[in-house]
Order: structure tokens, then sequence, then C-alpha cells
């Protein structure tokens, strides 16, 4: 008998939270013809429409990443860990550890070691890979092949999925829509939108079945596989990135918005507040708030069971500093254009009809500034997942024991001294980081593009 | 003027009280310097008896605000709030955990800091500004585009990224410089070499975007097209006028950090082994040195403030529409 049961964590339920809410909040700002113009304009250009695909992708990992279960058997005797979704789907790699370092694709070990063999002498060999059958497993060609098959009904499946929901939204017939899919006459970007898909899936499909055969991206110090790691540092990098915009937005529009809109005293409290916050250099904030919370931490062992509640404890203390001291910059801005909006005719004019404030608020400045705030968390993503990097090297980012780009870094850099070079670990976490800042940051390009009104003149 | 800078000099003061609470409210309320004590000690094996004593010989077994064991004055003088933060303001930071006094360190590592940061930020800003010109001179061609893909891919890169791949290049395949050390004066060249090139280049993409913005801003502008109506060249009207007008929305982002060079750089500092303030910095956070991050913290603050306050300053100088008041 197996049993199955959810053990969440709290950033798991933030993340799905906040998912779920942007959904909600998606479909009731889409009744309003204006934004829908406006999301239009902005996923029109190709490049707009890769970058979201990409990102889509990493946030589709990251969730997956985000539900956790324990799955057991009866027998008292077996051990049951919890494990995510994506552990579930990469069992083979979650759980076999080499010994040491192998090089990607490697039979192997990377160094060689001391080794006794049939004969009794002590001799220096490479030695082979526990978990690489170098008779049994499949041709990297054969493993290719199959993965992009397998890759290109799996993309070919969501594609006419997608295509299908098009064309009734269309009121156009299947064939129809797949047509001027093909020749490039739909008004969204569809056909780079499916190449860009059928790219990605047939990459991770290529990846996945070579990884029942290879460590692709080899294996570490303590010979974990570092695909791996790299796939589940994507859950750390993009809840750092989403989850401190949350912690953030409330501060910085309601104080932003209080201080244009009341003036006076209240104004110069949080300008003072916002100053002081913003005077202490960001990472010494950072370091010293870290600091603090590890000894407070160290001090009350028992409020986590298991180290995965400690590290995930540890996250949401970091991403509740770095919220903290990232607020005071959208403030400002918040503050300065309710300024100038509270001046603007319309508003005085509703200010003498007795028109409370929060109303005010509501009907007039929040509509009006949402698209500093929405350019803003967008251009704050991508330094967030880089800044998780830097603090993980200086020692405040996340625990230790968590999969992060930053912690694979910072193990691997010293390796770089070795000869020959071990580059692998590095590679990968900076390849996958790459992607995912690349991809945010040409999109928040494109959004701050469309949004800005100042580019519309 | 003078009454001016000495008005903005005090209402730089309860900035720095602000911040002076904030730090002291995180080492020592949030936490007490008895967990201090235990971390330093180690959790297992504590007895009151070593926190005491651990207590005394760094000078925290005083009360928070108000010491009744004492008589008249000390009452508030001898408490951690004057002890500990209070003495920031004469910068009397004390001395760290093994005994040495922050101050002289502080002097002592602020050169190497400047010999790194002081380059990169000079050499930096005019190898952005010349490409930012540049690219204005081309705006709307490939090249334009182009540069700005490159500017967008090297902003989407780890820093940290820059300054392995560079050690890996230049110290260890190609033995150009030594990978990490520092000596004092010229010798020194040889050090310092690789970290400011990577610090240029790391700045590269965000550099010349931001300074391209600010230049297309104003290439929109009246006074720019009365230029290329009397028949300016192209060149004249970008180094002449635009160069001129577009150096004032620069200031404000520029001056405010020349003061905070004097804070080196974090990592910079600690991969190439630059005795200066950020290793420093760096070394105090892994060893738990409340005491020194406590001090760069506040220096930090001080420096930035500075920078604000210069920051008017040359507005007026540069601009004389700003009125002082």
């Amino acid at each position: 008998m197996l049993s199955f049961s959810l053990t969440p964590l709290w950033t798991d339920y933030m993340i799905w939270g906040l998912v779920i809410a942007l959904m909600i909040w998606g479909q009731i700002i889409s009744r309003s013809i204006q934004v829908k113009q406006q999301w239009l304009l902005i996923f029109e250009s190709k490049l707009a429409m890769i970058s979201a695909i990409i990102l889509i992708f990493y946030l589709a990992i990251a969730l997956m990443d985000s539900i956790h279960f324990k799955m057991g058997s009866n027998h008292a005797t077996t051990v049951t860990e919890t494990q995510s979704v994506l552990d579930a789907i990469f069992p083979h790699l979650a759980y076999q550890q080499e010994r040491t370092y192998s090089a990607p694709f490697a039979t192997t070990e990377y160094n060689k070691s001391l080794d006794i063999n049939e004969l009794g002498e002590v001799q220096q060999i490479y030695q082979p890979l526990k978990h690489i059958d170098v008779s049994s497993s499949v041709s990297i060609t054969q493993a290719t092949l199959e993965a992009f098959l397998a890759g290109l009904l799996v993309s070919l499946f969501l594609i006419s999925l997608h295509a299908l929901w098009r064309s009734r939204a269309h009121q156009l017939s299947f064939s129809a829509f797949v047509l001027k899919v093909i020749r490039n006459q739909t008004l969204l970007p569809w056909r780079t939108a499916y190449i860009t898909l059928t790219t990605l899936v047939l990459f991770l499909s290529w990846l996945y079945f070579l990884s029942f055969s290879y460590h692709v991206f080899g294996t570490d110090k303590v010979g974990g596989d570092v695909l791996y790691e790299s796939l589940k540092s994507i859950r750390t990098g993009v809840l750092i990135g989403v989850l401190t915009t949350l912690v953030m937005l409330p501060l910085s529009i309601t104080l932003g918005i209080s201080a244009g809109l009341f003036r006076g005293w209240v104004d110069d409290v949080i300008q003072y507040i916002y100053t002081t916050l913003n005077s202490i250099p960001g990472v010494l904030l950072i370091a010293a708030a870290v600091l603090v919370m590890q000894v407070i931490m160290g001090n009350h062992p028992d409020w986590f069971t298991s180290t995965e509640e400690r590290a995930d404890v540890r996250l949401l203390f970091l991403i509740f500093i770095l919220g903290m001291t990232s607020w005071t910059g959208l403030c400002r801005l918040l503050r300065a254009e309710t300024l100038k909006i509270s001046q603007v005719e319309y508003v005085t004019a509703s200010k003498a009809f007795g028109v409370s404030r929060f109303k005010i608020i509501g009907r007039h400045i929040l509509p009006n500034v949402m698209h500093i705030v929405l350019i803003s968390v967008v251009l704050d993503f991508s330094g967030l997942v880089l800044a998780e990097a830097v603090l993980s090297y200086v020692g405040v980012g996340v625990d230790p024991t968590m999969h992060s780009w930053g912690n694979m870094i910072n193990q691997a850099r010293l390796e770089m001294a070795r000869e020959p070079m071990v580059w692998w670990s590095l590679f990968s976490a900076f390849f996958f980081m790459f992607i995912l800042v690349l991809a945010a940051n040409l999109f928040s390009d494109r959004v701050q593009t469309v949004l800005d009104p100042r580019n519309n003149r | 003027m003078l009454a001016y800078i000495i008005r903005r000099l005090l209402f730089a003061v309860p900035i720095l009280i602000g911040v002076n609470l904030i730090t002291f409210a995180l080492f020592f309320m949030v936490n007490t310097p008895d967990d201090m004590a235990r971390v330093h000690l180690g959790a297992k094996q504590t007895s009151p008896e070593m926190i005491t004593a651990w207590k005394q010989i760094h000078g925290y077994d005083k009360p928070l605000f108000y010491n009744e064991k004492a008589s008249g004055l000390s009452k508030l003088n001898e408490t951690l709030f004057v002890q500990e933060s209070l003495k920031l303001f004469w910068f009397d930071f004390g001395q760290s955990d093994d005994g040495r006094q922050i101050s002289s360190d502080i002097k002592e590592r602020m050169w190497p800091s400047l010999a790194i940061a002081l380059p990169t930020f000079i050499i930096g800003l005019i190898t952005n500004i010349a490409i930012a010109l540049l690219i204005v001179l081309f705006r709307g061609s490939v090249l334009d585009s182009a540069t700005m893909v490159v500017a967008v891919a090297i902003m989407s890169i780890s820093g940290l990224f820059y300054i392995i791949a560079g050690q890996v290049l230049f110290s260890k395949i190609w033995h150009w410089v030594p990978i990490s050390g520092y000596t004092d004066g010229w010798d020194g060249m040889k050090f310092l070499i690789l970290p400011i090139l990577i610090g240029i280049f790391a700045g590269l993409g965000a550099g010349v975007r931001w300074y391209r913005s600010i230049f297309l801003e104003e290439i929109n502008k009246d006074y720019i097209r009365t230029a290329r109506a009397k028949g300016l060249s192209e060149i004249k009207v970008l180094f002449g006028h635009l160069l001129q007008n577009g150096l004032l929305p620069i200031l404000t982002g520029v001056v405010v950090v020349i003061p905070t060079l004097f804070m080196g750089s974090l990592i910079m500092e600690s991969f190439f082994g630059i005795p200066g303030l950020g290793s420093y910095t760096i070394d105090a956070i892994h060893a738990q040195d409340f005491g020194i991050v406590k001090s760069m913290v506040f220096l930090g603050s001080v420096l930035y403030i500075i920078g604000l306050i210069l920051t008017d300053i040359s507005y007026t100088f540069f601009d004389p529409r700003v009125r002082l008041n």
C-alpha cells in the first residue's frame, strides 16, 4: 500500500497563491479594452513573445518544483523523503549520487583514484561511474533521435491545442488558422511562438532522454548531477525574483501614494524613512539583516523540523529582507507621480465634489500609476535573480543546503584552479541564469517601451 | 552658498540618527549580546559564565539605554547605546573581535579600495559616454540596434562570470597578470589592471543604455534643432551642444557615487585578494564580526549622504537655474 500526502512549504503556498492571484487579476483587467490593447502591443514584438515563452517555461519548472509531497509505503523500514513533482520526474537524477567529479557524458570519474584489481595489485585508474552502465545504455545518437521524436510529438500536441483554442476565438476553421500562422499573418507572432516552443521542448526532451544514460552536465564534487541541480535552482531564482515584489509592492504603493496625496507631515515622515533606508548601502543592510537572522534562527532550532523547512524559512526571511530594502526606489517614483496626478483638474474636481480620498486613490491614482508599478516589477526581477548569486557568494544568501545558482557558483569557483579545469558546474549555473535574466531583460524592455507614456509622444 | 551647505549638513543629521537607530536595533535589540556570545562560543558548550565573560571582553555587558548601577551622568553614558552606537558619530568605531582598532584598519584599507574603484569609475564613465555618443550619432541604424542587443546581453550576465572568466583567461591560460594579490605603489599595477578592466566591462551594458537614453531625450529638444539649423555638423552638435546639456542629468547619477568609491567592491576585492574595505567587510560578514559590519554600515551611509549633498552643490554650480533653497 502506498500512502500519499502533500507537504507544502511556506514558499509553495506563496508562489502558488501569487500565480493564482495574478491569473484572477489578469482576468479582471483584461475586461478593459485599453489594457488588452496594450498587452497585445507588447506581444506584437517577436522578441517579447520569445522571452515570454522562455519565462513561462522557467515559471512552470519552478511551479512544478513547488508541489512537495511525501510518498510512503506502509513498511515502517523504508524512510520516506519529501519530494517535489520535479523530483518525481527526475528520480534517476535525484537519488543517484556518484562519488565525485565526472565530466559531461563521461563514463568514468574525472580523476584517477586508488583501486585494487583482481590480482591484488594497487593501481591508479579512472573509476567507472556507479550509475552509468556503458554496456546497456543506449548510444547518444539513438537517445537523441528518440528525444527529438518525443519532443516533436509533445510540441505538436501543445501547438494544436493552442491553435484549436485560438481558431475558435477567431471563429476560423482550424486549417485556415494554421495557414495564417504559417504565412505569419496573425496579429500576434504565433509562428515565432510555435518555433520557440518547439525548440525549447526539443531541448528539454533531449536533456531528459539523455539524462537516463549519462550525466549530461557532469557531476559535482560530491557526485550530484549538475543538470538536476541547475533545474532545482530555477525554483530558488524565480521565487526570489517574484516573491520579493510581493513584499515590496504593498509598502511602496501605500507609502508612495499616501506621501504624494496627503502631503504635509505624512510626506515628511515617509520621505525621511526612505531616505534613511536608501542611504544604507544595499548589500551591507542585507548582510547585516541576514547575519541577525542567522543568529535568531540559530537560537530557535525548534521552529523547523527538517533541513528543508529550515532552508525554506531562511529563504522566506531573505525574500522579506530583500523586499524591505528594495521598496524605496518605487516608492519615490510613485510619490512623484501621485504629486503630479493629484494636481490634475479632474482630481481637484472630484476633491471639490467631496469624493472620499480612498475613492480618488482607487479611481484616479492607482490606474494612472499602474504602468510604473508594472515596469519596475519587471525590471527588478532580473536584478534580484542576479543578486541571489552575489549574496550567496558573500555568504548572506540562501541556505547552503538549498539548490541555487549562487551556491553552485560558490562551490565550483575554487575548482577553476584545478588542472585540468572543472568547468561544467559553473557553466551550467551561468547558462541557466543567463537565459532567464536575458529573457526577463528583453521582456522588460518591451514592457517599458509600450507602457511608458513618454515613449508614445 | 555657505548657509546652504550648512543647512544641507543639518538635514543630514536626522538621517544619520535614523541609520544609527536602525543599526542599533538590528545589532543589539533584535539579537541581544547574549545571542552573539552564543554564536561565537558555539551553541553546545556555553555556560552563563562564559557568556558573561565574552560580553565583558567585548564591552557588551551593559544595559541598552539606562544603567541603574552607575551614578550621575554615567547612568546614561555607561550604556550600549552610547558606547556602541552614538560613538560612531565621532568616527570612534571601537575594536573588532580580534582586538584591532577598526578606525585604523579602515584608514589603512581605504587606499587599495580606491586604487581599484577610482580608475574603474573614471575610465568606465568616459567609455560609457563615448560609446553612447557614438551610437547616438548612428541612431536608428543597424549599429545602434546591434549595440543595444549586445548591451542587454552584457547586462544579463552575472558579474561573477566576468570575474571568473577573466581570471581563467588572463591569469590561468595566458599568464598575462597574476591571479590575485596586492602591493603598494606602481608595482601593484599588474594586480590592479585585471579587476579594473573587468569592472569597466561589466558596467558597460547598463551604462551605455543609460547614457544613450539620456542623450536621446535631449536630442529632440529645440536647441539641438537650432544648432542644426545654423548649419553645424552633426559631430559639433553632439560634442558641443548635446554633451554639455546632457551632463546635467548625468551628474545626478554620478556624483552621488563618488564618495562611496571609498567603500570598495565586496566581490571584486575578495576574488582578487585586494586588502581593501570591500574584502574587510566580506571577511567580517564571514566571521560574524558585528563591530566591523556595524561600522561599515554607518560609514557607507555617511559617504552616501555626503554624495547627496555634493550632488546638490554641483547642480547649483553647473546649472544656474537651480536656486539654492
